[in-house]
């Protein structure tokens, strides 16, 4: 026990949970804090908008697997990091964010809120724990004032128990027999892998069954580099803006094994046609999650990296080949050969899948990418192969534009050693380019590869496709200069106008100790394709003409 | 699509911010409340929760394991309701035109078991204690009379032992 404010018992704790960097902006509720913060071995990095701060601590945490901090003062402070807490909540990223408040006297109770100041180091240790076990997510902690300030004994517990709070199951092994047996029943089974499988890490386990049985992994957007997408059996992603290959196989299927998905539309288009003739064996840490969109026939909850290294071992038992010689393999083969070939791609030098596959050829494999919202990112979902699983990162619950690019910062706090790139579009640029200051001010360079069409490009070629070319507030002009832009927060500004150009502006970017943005003029008219349109199945995608 | 009823029993942490917390995980998911009832339980760190919905099947199963997975919850059950003891209070002001009304008012909550209090002579007000049937039931029957007022309470519901 020792006497100590409650600031510095929430310093101390935080020094507890392994927490060395922490993102914020201080304000009148949260000086206390600070002033601990000041003293402790805590780095503060500085934004200049508090939902950027979010977006780190949040990019943070997907990266390095420990929720990501953000420091932030009561009311508008607390308001503008909701955007942060709902996109983290949403795509089950790790992440505390800790909001000064005004003094108890002058606030109604709330419960999460620790009303005296001795109740803060187990406030701290609950909600690191509910945020990074089970399925991950956002947790405030809401401190008011002056229990920032009173002094108490202090208790730093080891462990906590949260008695409504039971986030492992361990997965029920005759689950996984039978959803063995049904995978070897089938006549054309698929892996649909989802975000829960890089979450969990789940990767050697994944590629072993894959390769065992070989079958034909296809992923969700936000599982896109659970499985190398260079792999011979990787099909890449299914939804929206899902390689052709990878939707017309799916339809095909009669059987799935999805691990770590909850099915949202964007991937499988609408549900009743989804389940249509195909049994569905769904891997998930979260049982809330099973049945809740699609019909399931097997159900393993559990952690999926447990419950893929069961399987595996229970195969290696059964001691069972699988020869690659079979019937559905060499279909697989032929349709996905068919489509990386005769896929129609925008035909100008700065079409979107020559910039990213040119990306992808000077991108060293282990560096770690984001993406914002909008065209670009269902181009780099199309053309930007992800080698290395578990590289590749964007908003996809929510789909939150400017996500990317704090995100990419935070990325690079925790992973300093590997280049770090933001695939981002203007659109969502603008909404937290002001975070070139920490970036250049914080030594945390980070490419910006901007696919600049001058327009909220998603939303224009939806108004090109569905509402008769009736263009409204999509139009962003040239405005601003992004190469000024870059340069006027004292970061690199490359504007690249041919392939060639942008190889040298990415090896620039690679090379500089400050933030580089690649201003990257493309098509304005160019859409993504191929498109499934909202509320069709994935069998009426739209393809390039 | 079959609806069906149901009866969720909650046990939660007594603390502000819980009913909240529930209630609005009924709204984000688009499900209605027909009726709740909350009070604290023999343990004061715990309260009951009784709520009843409708749904399907799908829905229903859905709700229970989102409220599950809330950290405030400690145990949800789907009770049931033939293996459950479920009641409600509900107090009427029914409207009395003339005497002999009042008679067969009184008749009537004796056939009911319910109690009358406040008996004047404009109206009078009628308390139940029964199942959502009943009260219906009741319901019906008096609102020839003029019903000036309900205020329902919400199921409270207990599995019976051994069931």
């Amino acid at each position: 026990m020792e006497i100590m404010s409650g600031s510095k018992a929430l310093m101390k704790a935080l020094e507890k949970e392994g927490v060395k960097e922490v993102f914020g902006l201080p304000g009148g509720a949260n000086l206390p804090m600070y002033d601990e913060l000041y003293k402790s071995n805590i780095r503060h990095i500085l934004v200049r908008h508090e939902q950027s701060a979010a977006h780190m601590a949040d990019g943070f945490g997907r990266v390095s697997r420990k929720a990501g901090v953000c420091f932030a003062t009561s009311g508008p402070g607390a308001t503008n990091i909701i955007t942060g807490l709902a996109t983290a909540q949403a795509d089950s990223a790790p992440m505390i964010a800790v909001t000064g408040q005004v003094p108890v006297k002058m606030i109604g109770r709330d419960a999460f809120q620790p009303r005296e100041a001795n109740e803060i180091p187990e406030v701290v240790k609950k909600g690191f724990y509910i945020a990074e076990t089970g399925r991950p997510g956002a947790v405030l902690i809401d401190i008011p004032k002056d229990v920032q300030q009173n002094e108490a004994e202090m208790n730093f517990p080891d462990e906590v128990r949260i008695r409504g709070y039971h986030p492992w199951a361990d997965a029920d092994v005759s689950e996984i027999d039978r959803a063995i047996d049904l995978l070897l029943s089938a006549q054309r089974p698929i892996i649909l892998a989802g975000g829960g499988v890089i979450i969990s890490t789940a990767f050697s386990e994944l590629q072993s069954l894959a390769e065992m049985l070989m079958i034909p992994v296809v992923t969700t957007f936000k599982g896109k580099g659970a499985f190398p997408e260079n792999h011979a059996l990787s099909l890449g992603p299914i939804g929206m803006h899902g390689h052709a290959e990878a939707n017309k196989l799916m339809v095909e299927a009669d059987c799935v094994l999805a691990i770590g998905t909850r099915f949202s539309d964007r991937s499988v288009g609408t549900f009743e046609e989804f389940e249509k003739n195909l049994k569905i064996i769904h891997m998930d840490v979260d049982p809330a999650e099973i049945g809740k969109n699609q019909t399931t026939h097997v159900a393993v909850v559990g952690d999926v990296k447990a419950s893929l290294r069961i399987m595996v071992k229970l195969l290696i038992k059964r001691a069972l080949k699988k020869s690659d010689d079979n019937v559905w393999l060499k279909h697989v083969n032929e349709v996905r050969d068919y489509w990386r070939q005769n896929l129609k791609i925008h035909p100008g030098e700065m079409g979107a899948a020559k910039i990213l596959r040119k990306l992808r050829e000077v991108l060293p494999k282990e560096a770690i990418v984001t993406t914002e919202v909008g065209q670009h990112q269902m181009w780099a979902s199309l053309f930007f192969d992800v080698i290395q699983p578990g590289t590749f990162f964007s908003s996809t619950g929510l789909g939150t534009m400017g996500w990317g690019f704090p995100a990419a910062i935070g990325a690079k706090t925790a992973r300093p050693d590997v280049p770090v790139v933001d695939i981002a579009g203007d659109g969502s640029f603008n909404m937290t380019e002001n975070s070139l200051a920490t970036s250049v001010l914080e030594n945390l360079p980070v490419i910006v590869f901007l696919v600049n069409n001058y327009s909220l490009g998603m939303v224009a070629q939806w108004q090109r496709t569905f509402y008769d070319r009736r263009m409204i507030g999509v139009d962003q002009k040239n405005c601003p200069d992004y190469v000024k832009l870059a340069e006027s927060y004292g970061a690199q500004g490359i504007r690249a106008q041919s392939l060639d150009e942008l190889g040298k502006a990415i090896k620039a970017g690679l090379k500089s100790d400050v933030a580089t943005v690649i201003d990257i003029p493309i098509d304005p008219e160019e859409d993504v394709l191929p498109f499934v349109a909202p509320g069709t199945p994935l069998k009426d995608m739209i393809l390039p003409s | 699509m079959i609806v069906m009823w149901a009866i969720l029993s909650i046990l939660v942490e007594n603390k502000p911010g819980v009913l909240f917390k529930v209630t609005n995980l009924f709204r984000a998911r688009n499900f209605n409340i027909d009726s709740i009832s909350v009070g604290v339980t023999e343990n004061p760190e715990f309260s009951r929760m009784t709520i009843t919905t409708y749904g399907d099947e799908k829905q229903i199963q859905q709700i229970v394991k989102q409220l599950d997975k809330m950290i405030d919850t400690i145990e949800v059950k789907r009770l049931d309701e033939h293996k459950t003891v479920y009641r409600e209070v509900v107090l009427f002001k029914i409207k009395v035109s003339k005497a002999a009304n009042s008679m067969e008012i009184n008749k009537l909550a004796n056939a009911y078991g319910a109690k009358v209090h406040d008996a004047k002579k404009e109206s009078i007000m009628v308390e139940l204690t029964a199942t959502p049937d009943q009260i219906s039931a009741f319901e019906e029957l008096v609102k020839p009379f003029g019903i000036l007022e309900i205020a329902r309470t919400g199921i409270a519901a207990l599995q019976r032992t051994g069931a």
